[in-house]
C-alpha cells in the first residue's frame, strides 16, 4: 500500500465524528464495549479534569464509554484519591495481575489495563494534557466504530509545547523527527506515513492488544507500530488530527533517555525481523555529562527495555476473557 | 406547589446537583476554556447555544448583538421568565485560559465570572429532566454578551428593545458569591481620563511634566473630593496606564474609574466636579486631557419586601446561607430600568475574584444550584408574584 493513497483513507480529523448520537448508535449496533485507560503517575493536578470532562461528555451525556479507569503507578500525591473522588475507578498497576509480578513504567500501566478492563477497544489518553477535550477519546475511537478493517488508531496533533512566553507552535516531537522518523523511513518506509508515532493517545481492539508484546518503557509506542504493521499491515492503522495538545515540555536530556530506550526497542526488532541480523549484544547504560564546579561530570542511566509478553499467553487472562480455551 | 414545599424539597435540588457534578463542572472548564473578552465571545456563546440544542431547548440562536438564547417551553407558557448570565470576561485571548480542578476547586481566570453562571445555564435543561420538573411558565435562557466595561449591557439592552413579549420576572446568576442577593441597582458611571502631551511639547517650559504627573495631579484632585456618607457615595479608581519605558517622560496616561451613588443626582454631580477639576489640571499643564463616559446605570430596583426578594431570602435561610445583600451595576440594573422584578444570585464561594488564578470552591456549588432551583420553582408557581 503506497502512503499517497493509505493516507486520506485512514487519516481523520477528529471534527468529522462531531454527530455523538450517531457515533453511540454504531456502537451500540456492534454491541461494543469501550473503556478508557488513563495511565498515572502523580497526576494529581491533571487528573481530576480529565476525568471530569470525559466522564460528563462521553458517559453522562452520551453513553460512548462504557469504564473509565485510571491505572497509577504508585503516586506519591493525591492522584488516586482525586481521580477517585471524581468518579473513576482506579487501581494500582502492582496489584492487578500480582503473580506476573511488578515492573515500573508507563507501558505496564498500558500492558496490565488489559487485564483490568473489560472493553473491547481501549483508548488511552496521557494525564498531563492540560487542554483536555472529549476529542482526546471520541476521535481516536470513532475509526473504530465505522471502520472494522481499522485496529489501532493514532493521535496526532498541531503540537504546540508550553513554556515560559506561552504557547508556541512546533514541528513534530524532537525524538520523533530526528529518530524515529529517520529509523522507519530506513527499514519500515510505510510506517513513516504516521504523522506522530509516539503520540501517547491511541485507541485499539482487544483482538490486537491481547497478542502483541509490551515493552514497559519509552519503547512501547515504536514496538506497537512495527508489530502490528508486520501482522496487520498498514491497512489495520488509522491516525486522527486532535487539533493541539497542551502539555509539559521534557528537557532535551529526558528526550536523550527516551531515544535510547526506543533505539534498543527497534534494533531487537529490526533484529527479530532479520533487518539487521548482526545486532552486538546492547549496552544499557546511557551515559551523559554535567559541568559542576568547572568539571565534567558523566551521569550514568541504566535503561532496560523490558519486555511484557502478549497478554493472550497469561493464563489468568485467558481465563477471564477467553474461557475455555 | 406551595412555597413550603419548594422549600421541603431543596435537599432533593441539592442532591440532583450533586449528581450532576460531572456535567456542570466540565460544562464550567469548556466554557471557561473557551476567550469570550468584551465583543469578542462569539465562540463561547456558539458553544452555550450548542449545548441549548442538545438539550432540547427550543429557537436556539444568537442575535445580532451576540448573545446566545434558547426557549425552554413550559406547559402553560403564560409567563415568560429570563434566566440571565454575562457571556463576556475581562480576559483577552492572549492569556492562558487553561481551568485546573483540584479536589476541592476550580481555577482559572474566569471561573467564577462568570463561566461557572453560564455553566449553570447550560446544565439546568438537563437538571430539570433529571427532576422530572416541567415548569408552567417559558424559561428564556440568555447567554448575554458585551456586559462589561465599554459593553455596557449591549447585550441585555438589545435584547429587552426588541424582544416581543413581555418578560414577567428575572434572574441573574454568577458564579460567585453564594449567599449574594442583589435586588436593586446603584447610580454609577465609568469613565475614562486619557492624558496626551502633544508630540512637539517644549520640555524646557516651566512646570512641564509628563502624563504621569499630569494624571497624578488629577488623580489627587479627585481624590480630595468630599463625599456625602448619605446617600452611600465612592469613587473607585480601577486601572491606570501609561508610559511605554523607564527613561523616557510619558507622552500618554489613561485612568480608568468608576462614581457610584444610591442616588443618581449625586453620581452627576460628581462628574461635573470631576470635569471642573480636569479643565483645572489642564489648564496648568498644556496636556490634553479628555474624559470619556463608558457606561452608566441608573439607582432603582425592587423593594425589600418584594416576594421575589423575600422568598429568595426565605430560601437562603433554609439552606443556612447567610444573605450578603448588595446592589448591582450589572445585567440587573438594565432588568430594573425596564420594571422588570429581577434578582441577582452567587453559586459558590471563591477567591481572587477577576485575578487570572480565580478560585472557586466545589463543594458549596451544590447549595447554590439548590437555592437557584427553589426560587425558579417559586416563581413558577407565583409565589413571587406582587399582588
Amino acid at each position: 500500500m503506497n502512503i499517497e493513497h493509505w493516507l486520506p483513507n485512514h487519516t481523520f480529523h477528529y471534527s468529522s465524528f462531531w454527530d455523538f448520537r450517531h457515533l453511540v448508535e454504531a456502537k451500540q449496533a456492534q454491541n461494543l464495549r469501550i473503556s478508557l485507560c488513563i495511565p498515572t503517575l502523580n497526576e494529581e493536578h491533571t487528573i481530576g479534569k480529565e476525568i471530569v470532562i470525559f466522564k460528563s461528555e462521553l458517559m453522562s451525556r452520551y453513553p460512548l464509554l462504557d469504564e473509565i479507569a485510571v491505572i497509577d503507578s504508585g503516586s506519591t500525591d493525591n492522584t488516586r484519591e482525586v481521580a477517585a473522588s471524581f468518579g473513576a475507578e482506579v487501581y494500582l498497576a502492582e496489584e492487578i495481575l500480582p503473580e506476573v509480578g511488578s515492573k515500573r513504567g508507563k507501558g505496564e500501566n498500558l500492558w496490565k489495563a488489559i487485564y483490568q478492563l473489560t472493553g473491547d477497544i481501549i483508548v488511552y489518553v496521557d494525564a498531563d494534557i492540560k487542554n483536555i477535550h472529549p476529542r482526546f477519546a471520541y476521535g481516536l475511537v470513532a475509526p473504530l466504530i465505522y471502520r472494522p478493517e481499522i485496529k489501532y488508531v493514532k493521535a496526532f496533533y498541531d503540537r504546540p509545547l508550553a513554556f515560559s512566553q506561552g504557547i508556541r507552535p512546533s514541528g513534530g516531537g524532537r525524538v520523533t523527527e530526528i529518530l524515529v522518523r529517520p529509523l522507519f523511513s530506513l527499514f519500515f518506509p510505510e510506517l513513516t506515513a504516521l504523522i506522530q508515532p509516539l503520540s501517547g493517545e491511541y485507541a485499539v481492539r482487544r483482538e490486537v492488544l491481547e497478542a502483541i508484546p509490551f515493552p514497559i518503557g519509552y519503547g512501547v509506542e515504536t514496538s506497537h507500530l512495527i508489530d502490528v504493521y508486520h501482522k496487520w499491515g498498514m491497512e489495520a492503522f488509522g491516525q486522527t488530527d486532535l487539533d493541539q495538545r497542551v502539555h509539559r515540555n521534557q528537557a532535551t536530556r529526558d528526550l536523550g533517555k527516551m531515544s535510547f530506550g526506543i533505539l534498543q526497542t527497534f534494533l531487537n526488532r529490526a533484529k527479530a525481523l532479520g533487518l539487521v541480523p548482526h545486532v552486538p549484544e546492547l549496552q544499557s547504560i546511557l551515559r551523559q555529562f554535567q559541568v559542576k564546579e568547572g568539571q565534567f561530570e558523566q551521569i550514568e542511566y541504566h535503561i532496560v527495555e523490558e519486555e511484557r509478553p502478549p497478554m493472550i499467553e497469561i493464563p489468568a487472562y485467558r481465563a477471564k476473557f477467553h474461557p475455555g480455551t | 406547589m406551595t412555597f413550603d414545599t419548594i422549600k421541603q424539597q431543596l435537599d432533593t435540588y441539592r442532591q440532583a446537583a450533586v449528581d450532576m457534578r460531572d456535567i456542570l463542572l466540565a460544562n464550567a472548564v469548556m466554557i471557561g476554556e473557551i476567550p469570550a473578552p468584551t465583543f469578542y465571545e462569539d465562540q463561547r456563546v456558539r458553544f452555550i447555544e450548542d449545548r441549548f440544542s442538545e438539550c432540547g431547548l427550543q429557537n436556539c440562536s444568537t442575535d445580532e448583538v451576540g448573545n446566545g438564547l434558547g426557549i425552554l417551553e413550559g406547559t402553560e407558557g403564560q409567563k415568560n421568565i429570563l434566566l440571565v448570565a454575562h457571556a463576556d470576561t475581562v480576559f483577552n485571548e492572549k492569556v492562558d485560559h487553561t481551568i485546573s480542578m483540584v479536589s476541592d476547586r476550580l481555577i482559572g481566570p474566569g471561573v467564577g465570572d462568570n463561566s461557572l453562571g453560564l455553566a449553570l445555564l447550560a446544565s439546568l435543561p438537563l437538571l430539570l429532566e433529571r427532576l422530572n420538573i416541567r415548569l408552567k411558565s417559558n424559561l428564556i435562557f440568555m447567554a448575554a454578551a458585551r456586559g462589561l466595561g465599554r459593553g455596557n449591557l449591549e447585550g441585555l439592552r438589545f435584547f429587552l428593545h426588541n424582544h416581543q413579549s413581555p418578560i414577567a420576572q428575572a434572574l441573574c446568576v454568577e458564579g460567585v458569591k453564594l449567599g449574594r442577593l442583589s435586588y436593586s441597582s446603584i447610580g454609577m458611571l465609568r469613565a475614562e481620563i486619557n492624558v496626551r502631551v502633544p508630540e512637539l511639547y517644549d520640555w524646557t517650559r516651566f512646570g512641564a511634566s509628563g502624563a504621569v504627573i499630569t494624571l497624578n495631579d488629577i488623580i489627587n484632585s479627585i481624590n480630595r473630593i468630599p463625599l456625602p456618607k448619605r446617600p452611600k457615595t465612592s469613587i473607585v479608581l480601577g486601572s491606570i496606564e501609561g508610559g511605554n519605558s523607564f527613561n523616557n517622560i510619558a507622552t500618554h496616561s489613561l485612568l480608568r474609574f468608576e462614581v457610584r451613588s444610591e442616588s443618581a443626582e449625586v453620581v452627576h454631580r460628581l462628574l461635573e466636579e470631576i470635569r471642573d477639576r480636569i479643565t483645572e489640571v489642564e489648564l496648568h499643564s498644556s496636556a490634553e486631557i479628555s474624559l470619556d463616559i463608558v457606561a452608566r446605570r441608573e439607582p432603582g430596583g425592587i423593594d425589600f419586601r418584594h416576594p421575589l426578594v423575600r422568598h429568595a431570602r426565605d430560601l437562603l435561610k433554609a439552606l443556612h446561607i447567610e444573605p450578603r445583600v448588595a446592589p448591582s451595576t450589572s445585567e440587573l440594573a438594565e432588568l430594573i430600568r425596564h420594571r422588570i422584578p429581577a434578582v441577582t444570585l452567587g453559586l459558590t464561594t471563591g477567591k481572587k475574584h477577576t485575578q487570572v488564578m480565580e478560585e472557586i470552591d466545589i463543594e458549596p456549588i451544590f447549595t447554590g444550584v439548590a437555592q437557584f432551583l427553589g426560587l425558579l420553582m417559586a416563581m413558577d408557581e407565583g409565589c413571587c408574584d406582587e399582588h
